[in-house]
């Protein structure tokens, strides 16, 4: 069973008369090629006036979408001889990130990736790519092996935030996050890290200090969940597509304000439509800072990935 | 132990104004205990450096009361008083909220910064102000914070931050969040400079700064009580579906748990950070 997302409606019963009127046709004999062609063009026209007017409220229900590709999948497409490696030698093995080395373009990388599941079975086991602290630690630790190796690191974020629960605060969830922010500043390798769906505040900061940051089309980052801003603010989370807009979550508006680098094109409708296609687009922004961020002095990277943090934030003197 | 005592010796009860007195005083004299309801002359509640001699809570410090109780008389040096937000992402409300709090601070934003010296010691010290929007990380607290580790690390001087927030400040949206990475960044460098930064936790520290330089000093030092955590009480409950303890999250839940290396009464902070301070001195140590 499919999701259909709300605006996505019009399109859908709209192929359905497309279908109707063409099994008709078949059925009767009757040749109705000029009505279906000119259905098909409203269809053309429907899909392009929608896709291209996607409110924040309809990317949100995209990036949010079950069907929406996970890291696995692409770390499956994107990389050669990819082999998981599991936990932080403190605690316990987080299977809300995935970390692993593996090929990029036959060279050897470090992937650390939030991981969704796509059913509640494996959203369970991966606590809705919710990390605990072991999780950020795990990170940490093969990023630290990457420098080790000189090997640059590819991170793909997609969490709702880090768990808020019992053991997470007894274990210094806040630690681990913090703890990273400091190691990654100074790691003498690229990283670039890719918000593939949801960007959520300090959950998904833990594994994405990097010198290049991009952001699917449709994906979100926040600094609070919309429905968490709009109780807060207004007392209702109904409001949540309210605060949505206020809080300039997009990644066009994070371009715009600097946060990000770079926007990667989704195909129409959204990544779940045509994973191949949506493949690729990633996979040519990944390649073009992999190739520019290889070629610069590893002992400056530290430096220059302070001065890129160091300007954000607007202030008057 | 020189220092120790310097800030007031207790009272006796006598002090606390019965009933009928109370009436007599005129609004603004006294000060009442939000925990236990005693009642103190407003003189001796700011001698008390507001911990309350019947129960014992702490209770907040705005930035200036901390510095004062903390820093030499005219040591003071402040770095960057006029910084402003420009409320980059138009918010609902945003401005008034924070003309607001500035008329009733006195504050450009919630965060003080700069140097001076502690019974001689020198330092660099930075205090969030809890009175103003929750001590909220902004671009301003972050930019703040960020120079006055690039200040102290430039002239080798120790830092001490008095961590309270809210978390990020949700109306600057990602750039709050941004400012996380920027003072991680900024205590990263300050550590590998060898400078040496003493975090006390008070009340309430949690959120993106808990998450950030907070959380990665030499020394966390924690006073009584004080809400020390990542996620919200309630977020948290809601979650995982069971009634959390009371001391949850507390500075001695954090002392027990490992993220706080000790707990200390208001009263006894002055002395503590003297004797840190006077640690780390170059005495002994290869000068150069
Ligand atoms: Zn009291």
């Amino acid at each position: 069973m499919k999701q259909v997302l709300s605006f996505e409606k019009p399109i859908i019963e709209l192929k359905e008369k497309i279908h109707e009127l063409k099994n008709m046709a078949e059925e009767n004999n009757l040749t109705l090629d000029d009505e279906i062609n000119t259905m098909e063009q409203r269809l053309k026209r429907l899909e392009q006036e929608i896709y291209d007017h996607l409110s924040i409220w309809d990317r949100i229900q995209v990036a949010r979408h079950p069907e929406r590709p996970t890291s696995l999948d692409y770390i499956e497409k994107l990389f050669t001889n990819f082999i998981e490696l599991h936990g932080d030698r403190l605690y316990r093995d987080d299977p809300a990130i995935i970390t692993g080395i593996a090929k990029y373009k036959e060279v050897p990388v470090t992937v650390v990736a939030q991981q969704r599941g796509k059913n509640t079975k494996e959203n369970l086991h991966r606590n809705f790519a919710s990390p605990h602290p072991e999780g950020y630690r795990k990170a940490i630790r093969q990023m630290k092996l990457a420098e080790k190796f000189n090997r640059p690191i590819i991170c793909f974020i997609d969490t709702k935030g880090a768990h808020p629960g019992k053991g997470a605060e007894e274990r210094g969830q806040g630690e681990a996050i913090a703890r990273n922010l400091m190691e990654m500043a100074h790691l003498t390798v690229p990283i670039i890290a890719v918000v593939i769906g949801e960007g959520g505040s300090g959950g998904a900061l833990g594994i994405g200090l990097a010198d290049h940051v991009h952001m699917l089309e449709n994906a979100m980052y926040s600094v609070i969940s919309p429905e968490g801003a709009a109780s807060i603010l207004w007392k209702d989370a109904t409001k949540a597509e309210e605060a949505a807009k206020s809080l300039k979550i997009t990644a066009k508006d994070l371009k715009a304000l600097g946060i990000i680098d770079e926007i990667i094109p989704e195909v129409k409708g959204g990544a779940h439509r045509d994973f191949d296609m949506q493949v690729a687009y990633v996979d040519t922004y990944i390649e073009k800072s992999f190739n520019y961020l290889t070629t610069i002095d590893r002992q400056s990277l530290p430096n220059i990935r302070w001065e890129k943090y160091k300007k954000i934030g607007e202030i008057t003197e | 132990m020189q220092f120790k005592s310097i800030f007031y010796k207790k009272k006796k009860y006598a002090s606390i104004p019965t009933e009928k007195a109370k009436q007599e005083i005129p609004e603004g004299l006294v000060e009442k205990c939000g925990s236990c309801g005693k009642i103190y002359y407003e003189k001796e509640w700011s001698q008390q450096l507001k911990v309350c001699p019947n129960c014992g809570t702490h209770h907040r410090l705005t930035a200036y009361e901390r510095i004062k109780a903390l820093i030499d008389e005219d040591s003071f040096t402040e770095w960057d008083p006029s910084m402003e937000t420009t409320d980059p992402l138009k918010f609902p409300e945003y401005q008034e909220k924070l003309k607001k709090d500035q008329a009733k601070t006195g504050l450009k934003d919630a965060v003080v910064t700069g140097k001076g010296t502690i019974n001689g010691y020198e330092t660099a010290i930075v205090v969030m102000d809890p009175f103003f929007r929750m001590a909220s990380m902004g671009a301003v607290v972050g930019e703040k914070i960020a120079r006055a580790l690039e200040n102290a690390r430039v002239e080798q001087l120790p830092m001490i931050i008095f961590t309270a927030s809210g978390g990020a400040r949700m109306q600057e949206g990602m750039i709050s969040l941004m400012q996380m990475a920027k003072t991680s960044i900024a205590v990263d460098r300050f550590n590998r400079s060898g400078g040496c930064l003493i975090n006390v936790f008070t009340h309430p520290t949690t959120g993106g700064v808990t998450a950030s330089f907070a959380s990665i000093g030499d020394y966390h030092f924690a006073e009584p009580k004080a809400l020390i955590g990542f996620a919200g009480r309630r977020i948290i409950e809601q979650t995982i579906r069971e009634k959390l303890p009371d001391d949850f999250q507390t500075a001695e839940f954090q002392l027990k748990h490992g993220q706080v290396d000790k707990v200390v009464h208001r009263h006894e902070l002055k002395a503590l950070l003297t004797t840190v301070l006077d640690l780390h001195q170059p005495k002994g140590r290869d000068e150069l």
